[in-house]
């Protein structure tokens, strides 16, 4: 008897199945909780056009776009992760798991330290919040969404990491085969959707008012 | 288990085109087209968010049933944006009240 498949399941194949639809199933309010932060920069934005962009073009587009390219590549790593554990190769698995940690961790360095260039030049709402154009106050809606929105992004990798760290702990000890690696297979669900939340984020509040 | 194994070097081809696209985001972004930029970066995201569900997310090779709770989502994402822009877009096409009742 296969001990890794519960009672309630047919197969091995049908519980993985209902795991991965459990888990989507979360992303799935997962989108909307962060849909309603973009609806909220959305509809602000729309409201003080004019502020939202020049506040825009305060954010280092170099930095953003680094940060965007390092997330991919976590991806692309996590996804190899993924495959290592269908072939069932565990020190494959292991080391890619430990590089998506590693580029996970790079990109929130270089997040942490715009946040304290920000700190810095008194772009923080609610901390000293200095704005020498006009409008500060619908300008600071600008950066209250950035640092809320990012910050939430920001949040989710770190549950990321904790969750790649599990995962790394268990290859360790063996418990992923080709006929069970679930665990490996949800955790890459959710590493890709924060990175699909970047991918909205980085043109919403870095790019679309560069050129006006 | 899951029979369709995505062979590495589609990974990796995946993982170019998002990188391509990511330059070609940035590109536009200083090319100025007015109105256009937002819907130009807005379709690039759109893209990468697709592909990167397809492939990295496995969803091409995922039950049906996940394509319906996926849509579900986006579904309700839509209906979230388009009544609520409905009503805030629209606050100016009404006249506002010329007197206020005390």
């Amino acid at each position: 008897m296969d001990l890794t498949v519960a009672h309630q399941f047919d197969d091995a194949e049908q519980q993985q199945e209902a795991s991965t639809l459990g888990m989507w199933i979360f992303l799935a309010t997962e989108i909307l909780f962060f849909g309603g932060m973009f609806l909220g920069y959305t509809i602000y934005r729309a409201m003080y056009p004019q502020e939202f962009a020049a506040a825009s073009r305060h954010l280092d587009v170099v930095f953003g776009t680094v940060n965007t390219a390092v997330l991919l590549c976590s991806s692309l790593t996590m996804a190899l992760g993924v495959y290592s554990a269908q072939l069932g190769s565990r020190r494959m698995l292991a080391l890619f798991l430990g590089l998506t940690m590693l580029l996970g961790a790079v990109f929130l360095g270089i997040k942490f330290y715009e946040y304290y260039q920000k700190y810095e030049v008194g772009l923080i709402p609610c901390a000293g919040f200095t704005w020498a154009g006009p409008n500060p106050n619908q300008t600071s809606l600008f950066f209250v969404f950035y640092f809320i929105m990012t910050g939430m992004h920001a949040l989710h990798m770190v549950i990321g990491l904790g969750l790649m760290t599990v995962l790394v702990l268990l290859t360790r000890r063996g418990r992923f085969t080709p006929s069970y690696y679930t665990p490996v297979e949800l955790g890459g669900l959710y590493w890709h959707f924060v990175d699909i939340v970047w991918v909205f984020l980085f043109p919403l509040l870095y790019l679309i008012d560069r050129s006006s | 288990m899951s029979e369709a194994v995505i062979e590495r070097k589609t990974y990796f081809f995946v993982w170019a085109v998002l990188l391509a696209f990511l330059g070609v985001t940035v590109g536009v972004a200083y090319i100025h087209l007015g109105w256009l930029n937002p819907v130009a970066a807005l379709s690039i995201a759109v893209i990468k968010a697709v592909v990167i569900m397809l492939y990295f997310m496995h969803l091409r090779h995922s039950a049906r049933l996940v394509w319906v709770f996926v849509g579900a989502g986006f579904v309700w994402l839509g209906i979230m944006f388009v009544l609520s822009l409905g009503d805030y877009l629209a606050r100016s096409y009404l006249p506002k009240p010329t007197t206020w009742l005390p």
